[in-house]
């Protein structure tokens, strides 16, 4: 059955629409295959607008993977924004691809990549426009296998109505393993319909299908239990591990888009996880263990990846950049390599210390030095042994100091607030470190003219972390916490006009926190956002606070449960939490003592240096810490000239 | 420095690439295909490209131009065959001469267009083109920076007609006939001339200006193409190639 491209129809749609640029494809490096020569189809989608979209790498990735496969086929879907979503509802026009505008209700598999919570009413969205019934329960074996990803599928309870599967984890080889199976199904005629191949990828121990376990509630409204309900499938769901990145080194050929997107650079993932152990960061736990890419591999990436897209710079990705075994020497070797090409290198995500002022510096060579992002997250020592953020105050003035010296003019600081245990006067100290810091640049320049920046987010507690039990701030008091520090700051004569501040709202932090830690009663809430026009929650425009309040009070009526015992209320140890049966190796006795430590104040190291604390997950998940050094070095490259 | 000026296209789909979004994508081929660009000086260096006129976004176009300065000499043929290579389907680069002459924005003095209505019989458009024409004045309002703006869409419109292919009979077939092959609706197809002057007279004043004066309003949006830009031939109502008088500068033998 050919599929027949919707783009006449859509284009006739485009000269109403605000950017229509970003709904007509044709990227550099981008892929069509034919349809009927292929066995497989995916729809990926990363659900949120274009500009932010495209340069996702875990889309990115998965889309080569597949595409480089015989007989599989991968194209990419965004989300619409309201003016052309009205459009297409009006002329009949469904959910697209932009490789070759098919409709998203024709493909096999229909993968969203979820990176945070706030794209849940965009999903919505779109399997509305595709025609594909928002629940799962109402779909026949005609409608695509919805499978969800990214970090915030390692809780999808709050959308196991909507979706089919869920993968957590890394997903190279994941996709190829359940591209195999459902390949094998269709082969075989379909037997047994959309519960079969479900089962099928459930047994599997490696795909989690919400509607083959039963969630049992208690009369207080916790949960009592959750159960197969199949013969076959397991009592938990393992993560998906990738053991040696170099093997994996995608993407090679990465998407040039024509639109403006929030990326413009070659990026290269230069090691998965971290080992660091700060206590709020869902990320650095559910990524264990660290993982290496080597530099010759990096070297490699970076090469081919300039020469495919004609980047004018090079982000070298990670949790924590500045942690890889060989990161002065690659930086060192980029920075030789591509001195005479105008390329840029920049490492996001950089710890705080001197170490790192060298690096900083080694990136900015041919460049200015504008500004270096802290990030020290907590405002006063003893918060940061709460959280396992070990920075001592010493250090960050003598790393700050050791920056404004060589000629930095800015520092920003990155803080968060609504921490566990955190008071009053943790985040004033928020107002103090910024005010040493001036001094100590003012000292070092002997300039009055130093700039420091505040910024400052809210904390959400995030399921796999030790703070998994904590009670979230609630939103007055968050508000209330940071208007007090902006009244220290702003009221001080001798350094509040050298402080920039930047905050947010308690509101959206505490939907995150109802979507982060809700189970399967948080689904009537997320339809009812949906039916209400909530979308593109993740954007200050749209989101709507109220609107999500109002469909909580009718999404949870009767089931005694609201928005507080959801946020603001702690949990005790012998509580099933909604994820607990996703395993992302984490022990959860482990993560309970790392949550005591917390609240005792009590610090732990780097397993990547000292000896194991058994989290658990390199014995549950068959894997290990895999560092350098290698010992290599990057070469310069062979100039041949054109 | 050595500098080329380049004629490129903006044509199907990629006719929704904003004039931003094109100026990434071609430097960012000047960067895939190696080209030795000259750089401009500063603590941002930018490779020097000066660019003319852009169409604007969702308006199809034949007839761009754009002009770079290369830090080291390349053959202009050469060199637009690799740069074409480097560029996405649509965004094509059609031309190319070494600048021998100076004032080339100067010389882009009109706009030819073709502007495609379809669902619009040809003699409906024929007809609202005469009314059109014959008024001395016809004020169009635009929404503008400065919010809404009135101004005349007559004073700068040189030719106006319905396409050759569709006068008389104008019934052949094809894109250019009489009626939409991809619906089999009736279409008509116009060849507009505009004089560039200020305010900028775009074809969909002159649309505006159709729909006002002779109440003609396509049921679909216009697909409009630049065919031409360049010296206006106020005789015969035709814009020429502005890239002429490089060529013709250039010392015998290139």
């Amino acid at each position: 059955m050919t599929v027949e491209s919707v783009f006449p129809r859509l284009e006739a749609l485009l000269p109403h629409v605000q950017k229509p640029i970003q709904y007509v494809g044709g990227e550099l490096n981008s892929t069509v295959k034919d349809w009927d020569a292929c066995d497989v189809r995916w729809a990926l989608m990363y659900p949120d607008a274009y500009e932010v979209g495209l340069p996702n790498q875990g889309t990115m990735i998965l889309y080569e993977v597949l595409n480089e496969r015989e007989g599989v086929l991968a194209e990419r879907t965004y989300s619409v924004w309201p003016d052309l979503e009205a459009l297409m509802r009006e002329h009949g026009v469904p959910q697209f691809t932009v490789d070759a505008h098919r409709p998203v209700g024709a493909f096999d598999v229909f993968g969203l990549s979820f990176s945070t919570e706030l794209g849940y009413t965009n999903m919505l969205t779109a399997l509305e426009l595709a025609g594909i019934p928002l629940e799962a329960k109402d779909r026949t074996v005609d409608h695509p296998i919805v499978l969800a990803g990214g970090h915030a599928a390692f809780n999808p309870e709050p959308i196991a109505d909507f979706i089919d599967a869920a993968v957590i984890g890394d997903g190279e080889q994941a996709v190829l393993d359940i591209t195999e199976i459902v390949r094998a199904w269709k082969a075989e005629g379909r037997p047994g319909g959309r519960d079969e191949v479900l089962l099928r990828l459930a047994r599997t121990g490696g795909v989690y299908i919400p509607r083959f376990y039963d969630v049992e509630y208690l009369a207080d409204g916790r949960i009592g239990r959750v159960v197969p309900n199949r013969a076959g499938v397991p009592w938990r769901v393992s993560k998906h591990t990738v053991m040696d990145l170099d093997e994996w080194p995608y993407p090679k050929q990465p998407l040039v888009p024509l639109a403006e997107t929030v990326h413009e650079r070659m990026s290269v993932e230069i090691f998965r996880g971290c080992t660091r152990g700060c206590r709020f960061c869902q990320a650095g736990m559910i990524t264990r263990p660290v993982r290496e890419r080597s530099i010759t591999g990096i070297g490699e990436m970076v090469d081919r990846g300039l020469k495919a897209t004609g980047f004018e710079e090079v982000g070298l990705l990670s949790l924590s950049s500045a942690d890889h075994s060989e990161i002065a020497d690659i930086t060192k070797g980029l920075a030789d390599r591509y001195a005479e090409d105008k390329v840029g290198l920049s490492l996001p995500s950089t710890r705080v210390d001197a170490f790192n002022i060298d690096l900083a510096n080694e990136l900015s060579r041919n460049g200015r030095r504008s500004g270096l992002t802290f990030a020290p997250e907590g405002g006063s020592e003893r918060i940061r042994k709460v959280i396992n953020k070990m920075v001592s105050e010493e250090d960050l003035i003598n790393t700050v100091g050791a920056a404004y010296g060589n000629g930095w003019r800015q520092v920003k600081l990155y803080f968060m607030c609504g921490l566990p245990t955190e008071t009053d006067e943790d985040v004033l100290q928020i107002g103090v470190m910024a005010k040493n810091v001036i001094a100590k640049g003012r000292e070092v320049t002997g300039s009055n003219d130093i700039r420091c920046t505040v910024s400052i987010g809210g904390f959400v507690p995030k399921p796999h972390t030790p703070f998994q039990w904590a009670p979230q701030l609630s939103a007055a008091a968050t508000d209330e916490r940071l208007a007090k520090l902006r009244d220290s700051i702003r009221g001080d004569r001798k350094f509040g006009k050298n402080i920039g501040f930047r905050y947010h709202d308690g509101k959206p932090g505490i939907v995150e926190g109802l979507l982060s830690r809700g189970d399967r009663r948080i689904g009537a809430v997320i339809r009812a956002v949906y039916e209400d026009g909530g979308r593109f929650d993740g954007w200050r425009e749209y989101f709507s606070y109220d609107r999500w309040m109002a469909c909580a009070d009718k999404g949870l009526a009767g089931t005694g449960v609201d928005v507080d015992w959801y946020t603001t209320r702690e949990r005790s140890y012998e509580e099933v939490l909604p994820w607990d049966h996703l395993d992302s190796g984490l022990d959860k006795d482990w993560l309970w003592e790392d949550w005591q430590d917390a609240l005792e104040e009590v610090e732990v190291e780097d397993c990547r240096w000292t000896p194991c604390f058994d989290c658990g997950v390199c014995p549950q998940m068959d894997t290990h810490i895999q560092v350098g050094p290698t010992g290599k070095k990057l070469l310069p490259l062979t100039v041949v000239k054109s | 420095m050595q500098r080329i000026r380049l004629r490129y296209t903006k044509r199907g789909r990629l006719r929704f690439t904003s004039h931003r979004d094109f100026q990434r994508a071609f430097e960012r081929a000047l960067r895939r295909s190696a080209v030795p660009m000259a750089y401009s000086a500063g603590f941002t260096p930018h490779p020097k490209v000066s660019y003319a006129n852009a169409a604007p976004t969702g308006v199809a176009s034949e007839a761009e131009y754009l002009e770079i300065g290369l830090a080291e000499a390349r053959d202009p043929e050469a060199l637009r065959a690799q740069l074409d290579a480097s560029l996405p389907p649509g965004l094509d680069v059609i031309d190319a001469v070494e600048v021998r002459t100076s004032n080339f924005v100067e010389r882009l003095e009109a706009s030819e267009w073709q502007l495609r209505l379809s669902g619009v019989e040809p003699a409906e458009a024929a007809k609202a083109v005469e009314t059109f024409l014959a008024a001395e004045t016809v004020e169009v309002q635009r929404m503008t920076k400065n919010g809404m703006r009135t101004f005349d869409a007559r004073g700068a419109v040189a030719a106006f007609a319905l396409a050759p292919s569709q006068v008389g009979n104008g019934n052949d077939t094809g894109t250019d006939g009489a009626a939409d092959v991809r619906t089999g609706t009736p279409c008509a197809i116009l060849r507009l001339v505009v004089r560039h002057a200020t305010p900028a007279v775009r074809p969909d004043d002159v649309l505006s200006g159709l729909r006002a004066t002779a109440d003609l309003a396509p049921p679909v949006p216009a697909e409009v193409t630049r065919l031409a830009q360049g010296p206006l031939d106020e005789e015969s109502g035709t814009v020429t190639d502005p890239l002429a008088l490089d060529r013709a500068a250039a010392p015998a033998g290139q």
